[in-house]
């Protein structure tokens, strides 16, 4: 079993970061970043091409982690690669023990910088999800071949709560969940008061028993980052007062980080949030003392044999 | 229909190179009603390259992506140098076909099938997939209409019913959902649609259909 995945199955409130692999075949960075952040999280987030821009690829840095005790978490999209692909990177993960598994769509590539690609997109996030654990649980390639040997996965997929059309993304969470996700790490939350909206719907479907919510946070450095991110990234709701509160602030960079800290001990009092997941995007040195704000360490620890 | 664009007229210049005499043919089927390769344009090709110098006359044919059509053409292509066609690919590769000798260029992009969603403006409503799936997404077509060709809801993206690629585009899934709520048949959409068999498009070189009934 994947320790996320233990530490979920115990109830503990759960805390994963995100690292994006660097633009070159050097792991330095990758290395620092989890060195940094290691006693502070459960588990390490390593994307696949976030925004279609070309880097390390997520199993290279998973692997590197790996032998720092780090417990990553690998992304795979479906963007870039068609069904036999897919299935291969999966089976390679799971044989250099990489089990926790982040099932996405991925962003289009004329968001990145090869705009100029043929998109693939053969399959989307839920065949990817009801693929994998058909792998797993029944042993079965998607054109129903046997798969030699066991599989150990922990899947998760990932979930915006103000995407649109809003009404329709619990239910497209709960076919996530009935493809296979075990665990869900969402869009970044701003706009708590559609979050809660949201949970509450989940709960009502009774989908917090069946699936751990991860509810994404990013601490912002300044009112001009935020509202970058308002227009530019997909599937985000960030309320005018929170811009309002980073712009009036003397630090804005300390106001980011106290905004982050108060979002998650509010998140904390949902019932059914089962954690959260720290998107530090390229600051990732603040996670530390974020965690440590929002009364969420020390970090349980794995249990070592022998 | 099939919906095509004009070339730059640099770009065709640049195309037919040294020739002296051109034929530029028109098509009078798809890319005459949008605007883009019927008599009418011809016409106007042809004089834009009389200034640029060259002998350029200009035909126009009911189909050029039919051989009966396009047979008669012979005498008058052997005349020229140079034969720019304003069909569709289709039509463009017929010409080559019929007259393997003589040079074509395309004068036209062709864009994709498509529908004129009002005044001047196109949008591509099939693929051409050959695997037929609207009747599940109330006549919608996601594999075409959705940046990711998603069949099963809409990624994390939409926003006020625009497209997150393109935001003059409505999202596909927008569109699938408020039809079927109108419907009352959202629960269709709960079902987990399973991957689409590509075997019948983009699986490599082109497809064939044969009619036993009428091939001999």
């Amino acid at each position: 079993m994947s320790w996320l995945q233990e530490v979920l199955g115990k109830g503990i409130f759960a805390v994963t970061g995100e690292v994006g692999p660097p633009k070159g075949p050097n792991p330095d960075t990758v290395i620092k970043k989890c060195i940094q952040i290691k006693k502070h999280v459960d588990a390490v987030n390593f994307t696949d091409n976030q925004t279609a821009i070309v880097r390390m690829s997520s199993l290279a840095a998973c692997l590197a982690a790996k032998t720092l005790g780090v417990e990553p978490v690998m992304q795979m999209v479906c963007r870039d690669r068609n069904r036999i692909a897919l299935q291969s990177d999966f089976l390679g993960a799971c044989s250099l023990g990489v089990e926790n598994m982040l099932c996405l769509t991925g962003d289009h590539q004329s968001m990145g910088n090869h705009p100029q690609s043929k998109n693939v997109y053969d399959i989307d996030s839920l065949q990817l999800l009801d693929m994998f654990r058909n792998m797993r649980d029944l042993k079965l390639f998607a054109n129903g071949e046997e798969v030699k040997g066991e599989i150990r996965a922990f899947l998760g997929a990932g979930e915006s709560p103000y995407a649109d059309p809003l009404e329709f993304r619990a239910i497209r969470l709960a076919k996530k969940v009935a493809a296979g996700a075990q665990f869900i790490q969402t869009q970044a939350i701003f706009d708590l008061e559609i979050f809660e909206r949201w949970m509450e719907e989940l709960r009502q479907m009774k989908l917090t028993g069946k699936v751990s919510i991860l509810a994404g946070v990013i601490p912002v450095k300044s009112a001009r980052a935020l509202r970058y991110m308002r227009s530019e990234v997909p599937g985000l709701i960030i309320p005018d007062p929170l811009i309002e509160r980073l712009e009036r602030a003397e630090d804005q960079k300390a106001e980011g980080v106290r905004i982050c800290v108060e979002t998650i001990e509010r998140l904390k009092e949902i019932a059914g949030v089962a954690g959260v997941h720290i998107m530090a995007i390229a600051w990732e040195s603040i996670i530390p003392e974020i965690v440590e704000r929002a009364g969420l360490y020390p970090r349980p620890r794995r249990e070592t044999t022998g | 229909m099939i919906v095509g664009e004009r070339k730059p007229i640099t770009e065709i210049i640049e195309e037919v190179g040294d020739a002296e005499t051109v034929l530029v043919l028109g098509c009078g089927t798809c890319v005459t009603v949008c605007l883009s390769g019927g008599e009418r344009e011809a016409r106007e090709l042809a004089s834009l390259l009389r200034l640029k110098g060259k002998y350029a006359r200009d035909i126009t044919v009911e189909r050029q992506c039919e051989h009966e059509f396009v047979r008669p053409l012979s005498e008058e292509i052997e005349k020229v140098d140079a034969v720019i066609s304003l069909a569709c690919g289709v039509g463009t590769q017929l010409i080559s076909e019929t007259f393997p000798h003589r040079a074509v260029y395309p004068g036209l992009n062709t864009t994709f099938m498509g529908l004129p969603v009002e005044q001047g403006r196109w949008e591509e409503h099939c693929l051409g997939c050959g695997n037929c799936l609207v009747h599940h997404f109330a006549g919608c077509c996601p594999v075409t209409r959705c940046a990711k060709s998603l069949l099963n809801g809409p990624c994390g993206g939409s926003k006020d019913g625009k497209c997150e690629v393109k935001t003059d585009r409505s999202c596909a899934w927008q569109i699938i959902y408020d039809r079927l709520k109108l419907q009352n048949r959202i629960t269709d959409l709960v079902r987990l649609y399973p991957p689409k068999d590509w075997s019948s498009s983009r699986y490599g070189g082109h497809r064939t259909m044969v009619r036993e009934d009428m091939h001999r």
